[in-house]
């Protein structure tokens, strides 16, 4: 009797591992523990403030997560973002400030940056072949390049144009129900997240990019135009990046030209502990936002529990190798 | 007679370095099964990926009922109603089988970049039943079986209002019963007036499936005869340009023979169960079994490439700990995978870098380099005694036609001195005249004292070949059979004695 139960437990346990539903609720599981984890170590961490403090943090990272998770998902990689970011933000200063433009130009000309940045991958990836990592490494020392040439190596504020700062941090929210002054820059990230995930799920452009990534060769031979769709995937992936920088710009109130490198790399990490898979073909928004939010609670309730910088990062890094070795047994089992 | 769908003539296609096809014509009829044989290397599936619109020809014409047209690319093909289901399955395992089948035009929504996932799968459905198959279009793919996923495939061609269908090879996957099931399939569309290709080494097969036969050679038209007045020998010796004498197996007396390699209640998960066999010096084993039946499994099981669970494995009577594929080497195990071009062989280097890859640290001099002369005299014995066909042992191991990419992985262990030698599936995809080439190595190589044990589908393969059979059903052994007394059917019937895990695994009573 004791010899039959054990396969019949273990298949039980192979189930419950294998769907996808329980993939996503164990990166939110993960994240629900780092919160009562907090909670119970600090009588500062889930407090109203600090909670809309987090939601804050997770914006401009989430967003640039939101695109790249497209990139991850063809089975591509785009290290531009971090700076493409930063140089989308010097141009929405560039137009709002040097050309005295309206703001809205201002965004629509910083997100468009992004777009042309990741156009030219796109092209130089689909079109011509060239490595994503070596496509997008390129881009990352070019846009750099370029955001330190236009700001002429200064941080530009927008101290002829108030309101800019206003449409992040200001509370549509906080106007209707006084007491709940959550920032703009969350309903941006969620907005965000939701094009992204009707997208990804719903639109042309999703089933592509799983399509690419889960076996390029048949989607070519069934007739898909993979140079267009590839190409289309990176332009969104730096259309996000570009308004990354521009909430970015409007949370600091200026652009930071040399802020930005570093960036690629957590939205990186955000969408793999999202439990999308690097080599393609798998991947939710859901995930994404999940992971960004595991990000910032992480940060910041070390930040809260005085842990130091220095010992933050090597938990974070541990932390990320975990989340990835826990999905690669759950995929054998 | 019915209406010419495609006519090809003069077609010719160079690749660098090879003139791939010379002056080839083709032609299909509306409603027959037209197939197209030839060696590997032969370039029918090169005629067929012209016609597919996946490479371009450099001359020739082609008509499509009756006016000449241009297939840039698959696209074009598909709008002239030409689908071609290839060697390697193009399918996108993560997406569903509706998904697969719809790529690329899939149902809209109300807004246009919108998809309509209920729409695609009503029509899967109806597509789906109109072939009576049991799919369910929401299954990802990459659950399905091979024969499965083909069946999404053929599905997807017509979806697309195919008048002529491509299948390459379509077989060279499937069990005997998938087989049949294929064929209706085939049979059911013949009816309907689509106009099938039918490309394939199993000659067998063309007399039960195809109308005409057309057989090319090195490249080149050779001749197209109606079936019924074909016999398999001519259509040999057409392809080959002799002819091949079928070799009666030959059964040494073997009974004193030391055990070589012994197994003992191997078990794995659910993918093994009880797995006990011995296999003695200069001994052929054949295990048959249909798709999935675990042949695979305990071929990767003793090699140290999955882990067991529990189980025992002695070689010349020691019991070993193999955690590994290094572990099993050491044993002087050797695996000759299914998928040679994936686990066999490092296909950029030359044939004398994978002829001493398994064994490198043999050829290393006192100071660690790699003692170049002597690899090179290695590896030109071998290619000679295998009479492996290359120009040189410099040339790249992608550049060899499947027969030698095999005797090159036979090469390649034959070098780390194993002598116990596990075939996966030795001449899948493999033309005739090579496969009696690898079958003749197979015997020598017994001779000589290895102990085989040869994975096949192939039911003609396995009795032609094996001293002893051994059959499995999902994961079990379910039958062993001496060459003496074994037939196709006797291995069928073992091979589908399924149900007996539920009495093995019910508690008992008490």
């Amino acid at each position: 009797m004791e010899i039959s139960a054990v396969p019949s437990q273990r298949s039980w346990y192979r189930i419950l591992l294998h769907s996808d539903a329980t993939r996503r609720l164990l990166a939110f599981a993960a994240l629900i523990i780092l919160v009562v984890g907090f909670t119970l170590a600090s009588d500062n961490f889930f407090r109203y403030n600090n909670i809309v403090g987090i939601l804050l943090a997770t914006s401009v990272n989430g967003i640039l997560a939101l695109g790249v998770t497209f990139v991850i998902i063809t089975g591509g990689i785009d290290l531009s973002i971090g700076t493409v970011m930063a140089f989308s933000g010097v141009m929405t200063a560039v137009i709002i400030t040097d050309w005295e433009l309206p703001i809205a130009f201002g965004i629509a000309g910083g997100i468009l940056t992004g777009a042309l940045a990741g156009f030219i991958n796109g092209v130089l990836i689909a079109r011509m072949r060239v490595p994503p990592f070596i496509a997008t490494l390129g881009m990352l020392y070019v846009a750099k390049g370029l955001a330190l040439i236009f700001s002429d190596l200064r941080p530009i504020y927008f101290s002829n144009a108030p309101g800019f700062r206003n449409i992040v941090m200001g509370s549509v929210v906080g106007r209707v129900v006084p007491e709940y002054d959550i920032p703009n820059a969350v309903l941006i990230l969620f907005g965000a997240a939701i094009v992204a995930g009707l997208l990804l799920a719903k639109s042309v452009l999703g089933r592509y990019t799983f399509a690419m990534g889960s076996n390029e060769e048949a989607t070519r031979l069934s007739g898909v135009n993979v140079t267009v769709w590839k190409t289309a995937v990176y332009t969104l992936c730096g259309a996000f990046a570009g308004l990354g920088g521009v909430v970015m710009a409007a949370r600091l109130n200026s652009a930071q030209p040399a802020l930005g490198q570093g960036y690629e790399l957590d939205a990186i990490a955000a969408v793999v502990i999202g439990g999308t898979s690097l080599s393609g073909g798998e991947g939710t928004i859901t995930g994404t936002i999940i992971g960004a939010f595991v990000m910032s609670v992480l940060t910041n309730g070390l930040r809260i529990l005085s842990v130091p910088q220095e010992w933050q990062m090597v938990v974070t890094g541990t932390i990320l190798v975990l989340a990835v070795y826990m999905d690669i047994i759950r995929r054998r089992a | 007679m019915s209406e010419v769908l495609v006519t090809m003539e003069g077609i010719e296609k160079s690749f660098p370095g090879v003139h791939a096809l010379a002056d080839c014509r083709f032609d299909l009829r509306a409603g027959e099964v037209h197939a197209l044989v030839g060696e590997n290397g032969a370039g029918k599936s090169t005629l067929m990926k012209v016609l597919a619109g996946v490479y371009s020809r450099d001359a020739g014409q082609v008509f499509f009922k009756g006016r000449p047209v241009d297939i840039p690319n698959p696209r074009a093909a598909q709008d002239l109603g030409i689908s071609m289901i290839h060697q390697e399955l193009n399918l996108m395992p993560h997406l569903t089988v509706a998904q697969n089948i719809f790529i690329g035009r899939e149902p809209r929504g109300a807004l246009k970049f919108l998809l309509d996932e209920k729409d695609t799968n009503l029509k899967t459905r109806e597509l789906l039943d109109t072939l009576h198959l049991k799919l369910n279009p929401r299954a990802r793919v990459s659950s399905l079986s091979v024969a499965k996923q083909q069946m999404v495939e053929i599905a997807k061609a017509l979806s697309l209002n195919a008048e002529v269908l491509i299948m390459d090879e379509p077989t060279a996957a499937l069990t005997e019963g998938e087989i049949q099931e294929l064929f209706r399939i085939i049979r059911q569309l013949r009816t309907k007036g689509v106009g099938i290709v039918y490309i394939s080494h199993r000659l067998e097969e063309l007399k039960q499936i195809s109308d005409r036969i057309t057989v090319m050679r090195d490249g080149r038209y050779i001749d197209t005869v109606p079936t019924p007045e074909a016999t398999i020998d001519q259509i040999i010796s057409m392809m080959v340009g002799r002819t091949i004498y079928e070799a009666s197996p030959e059964i040494p007396d073997n009974g004193h023979a030391d055990v070589m390699l012994e197994v003992r209640n191997l078990n794995r998960g659910r993918a093994l169960h009880d797995i006990s066999f011995s296999l003695k010096r200069g001994e052929i084993v054949g295990f048959a079994g249909l798709m999935g039946a675990g042949r695979t499994e305990v071929a990767r099981a003793i090699f140290g490439a999955d882990p067991i669970d529990s189980g025992e494995i002695y070689v010349a009577g020691k019991r070993v700990r193999i955690k590994g594929p290094s572990d099993a080497v050491r044993h002087g195990i050797g695996y000759l995978s299914e998928d040679r071009k994936r686990y066999g062989l490092t296909l950029g280097m030359d044939v004398e870098e994978n002829i001493v890859l398994a064994a490198f640290n043999r050829f290393l001099n006192w100071l660690g380099f790699v003692d170049r002369a002597r690899t090179r005299a290695t590896a030109e014995r071998l290619v000679e005694m295998l009479s492996i066909k290359t120009p040189s042992i410099q040339q790249k191991a992608k550049n060899l036609s499947g027969g030698n990419q095999q005797k090159l992985v036979i090469a390649k262990w034959l070098t780390a001195d194993t002598h116990i030698l596990i075939f996966d599936e030795p001449t899948r995809g493999i033309d005739v005249g090579a496969k009696s080439e690898i079958y003749k190595l197979l015997n020598e190589l017994a001779r000589q004292g290895k102990s085989i044990i040869m994975i096949s589908s192939e039911l003609p393969e396995v009795l032609r070949m094996s001293h002893r059979i051994i059959v499995m059903c999902e994961g079990r052994i379910t039958g062993t059979l001496d060459a003496a007394d074994a037939t196709q059917e006797k291995i069928m019937q073992y091979a589908t004695q399924r149900g007996g895990i539920l009495s093995a695994d019910e508690p008992a009573s008490s």
